[in-house]
């Protein structure tokens, strides 16, 4: 009730409610509600708007502000200041899309209303559900959102960011910085292995005598030649712990600072704990998430496999070869967008060709990148045979110079067109 | 009139650099993860908008056989039709700048 934006189908009460019911019928293009303004969301909406700008469309997220993931590996230790992950919503409100800023607590699938925290109820034709990811709370003994103050995961940007951070400039020279990797599929896959390269790099620089030990529940991992060949050029500071030579924690106790294993027992100075996860909370609330705790969609429209009219980008979909990246989500998001005013219009979505590219940094002007591209093929998104893969192992250091100043550029490129 | 007028700015304005967003051919909004639309980003990608068609098609086959030297482009060029690297071409072309 403390909204009062009505003209865009934006209710309080089921009286309300019965009047904005087939909008489509009355001339309008027709009424999109997208849940979380990341990279997927936030451009969702605007691409819906430039597809298309009769159709209503109403962005839900809960923060007035963004914080990118992407480079926030750079925040941790201290090459770069948060505000530079920080981005406001106003581009994305003077693109012609309604910003709410509240938390989605409910989807009616049947209904096609979305109630927010605050009572507001939006009604939609089409619905997009963005919420990126939710640390999976239980799936990690002793992995609390108490623990991750003490233990923290930064893997959503932020104060835990900050946290983080902190404790790394806290810590004397000659501790022990741990950091446990989990099994696939999370946000991000190649992330863990920058963040060990970025902090083993600030150890090496600042606190010399301090070692890091990255304990990852996988025998493989993203761009791992590359990564691999930068510790062994770079970090002998730094030791991975693959699974099978027992490095997956299977539980943390964050009085002792204590990270377990199947082996054994690890003591950290600070632990930064990356746990499972599974899509944002509204996605099961919906009934898009399925046992996984991820969300099945069609490869051409993205719309839910569980529920009909509402469609799931980014993070929270299961997007086959795929990788969880904002380049992924952003690319997504934009097919997405074209299938939306498609379907709204009466006209058959075409076949989307996506492209994914991803970059990482082992230090500072050291770069290397993965690159993708998808088509849909048997219900998922299948990379394209003979195309995408990672940089060169052998490429020479200006070549990872460029590619460094390239993902510098994707960040600028990006973060403007979703939020400039 | 005055509300297709207007709708027509907003999709102009929507996604900067794209003002016809909705004729975008298969893969073409991929591209602007890294080429702006808008102008002024700080990158070394260049920016696609309202190049010759010709020029961008021409380094995308030169990507693709191997003829020019990449960083990136040739892994992301093999994954394309030629025809599809005609009509992204084409449309990039056709932006205004």
């Amino acid at each position: 009730m403390t909204h009062s934006t009505h003209r865009r189908g934006f209710m309080a009460g089921a009286g309300a409610l019965a009047l904005a019911t087939p909008s489509l019928a009355q001339g309008a293009a027709g009424r999109v509600v997208v849940i979380g303004g990341g990279f997927a969301g936030a451009t969702v909406a605007r691409a819906i708007k430039a597809m298309d700008a009769r159709v209503a469309v109403t962005l839900v997220e809960p923060n007035a502000t963004f914080t990118a993931c992407p480079f926030s590996n750079e925040v941790i230790v201290g090459l770069r200041g948060i505000e530079a992950q920080q981005f406001g919503y106003d581009g994305v409100r003077k693109a012609g899309v309604e910003v709410i800023v509240d938390t989605a607590s409910a989807v009616d699938a049947e209904a096609c209303v979305v109630t927010l925290a605050g009572g507001a109820r939006l009604a939609y034709d089409r619905l997009v559900i963005a919420p990126g990811v939710d640390i999976a709370w239980g799936a990690l003994p002793g992995y609390t959102p108490e623990a991750a103050e003490i233990m923290p995961h930064a893997w959503k940007a932020g104060a835990q960011t900050l946290l983080l951070r902190a404790q790394l400039e806290a810590m004397e020279d000659g501790g022990v910085v741990v950091i446990s990797a989990p099994a696939n599929p999370y946000r991000c896959p190649p992330g863990p292995y920058e963040r060990a390269s970025l902090i083993a790099w600030y150890l090496k620089t600042r606190k010399p005598k301090s070692k890091l030990l990255l304990l990852d529940a996988k025998d493989a991992f993203s761009k791992q030649k590359l990564f691999q060949n930068a510790w062994k050029e770079l970090y002998p500071n730094l030791e991975w712990v693959s699974l099978s030579s027992g490095g997956k924690v299977v539980s943390v106790d964050p009085a002792g600072l204590v990270l377990e294993t199947e082996f054994g027992k690890h003591k950290a100075n600070v632990a930064n704990v990356i746990p499972p996860q599974r899509a944002g909370a509204i996605a099961a609330a919906a009934g898009v998430a399925d046992r996984s705790g991820w969300c099945p969609m069609d490869p051409v429209t993205f719309e839910s496999t569980l529920r009909k009219n509402i469609h799931v980008i980014g993070d929270a979909a299961i997007a086959g070869a795929m990788p969880k990246s904002a380049f992924a989500a952003n690319a997504q998001a934009k097919a997405c967008a074209a299938a939306i005013v498609a379907l709204l219009n009466g006209r058959a979505p075409a076949e989307p060709l996506l492209l994914n590219t991803c970059y990482s940094v082992a230090a500072p002007e050291y770069g290397f990148s993965v690159a993708g591209v998808y088509r849909p093929a048997k219900g998922l998104l299948n990379e394209v045979a003979g195309s995408g893969g990672a940089s060169p192992v052998d490429a020479p250091e200006a070549t990872r110079a460029l590619e460094a100043r390239l993902a510098n550029g994707w960040y600028n490129t990006i973060t403007a067109e979703v939020f400039g | 009139m005055r509300f297709s007028a207007l709708a027509a700015l907003i999709a102009a304005l929507a996604i900067p650099g794209f003002a016809r967003a909705a004729d975008a051919p298969a893969g073409a909004l991929s591209c602007s993860g890294c080429h702006p639309g808008a102008a002024g980003v700080d990158t070394p990608a260049v920016r696609l908008v309202g190049l010759p068609a010709t020029d961008i098609e021409s380094a995308m086959r030169a990507y693709k056989s191997g003829a020019r030297a990449a960083t990136i482009m040739d892994r992301i060029a093999k994954g394309l039709g030629d025809d599809e690297i005609a009509a992204i071409a084409a449309w990039y072309a056709s932006q205004p700048k």
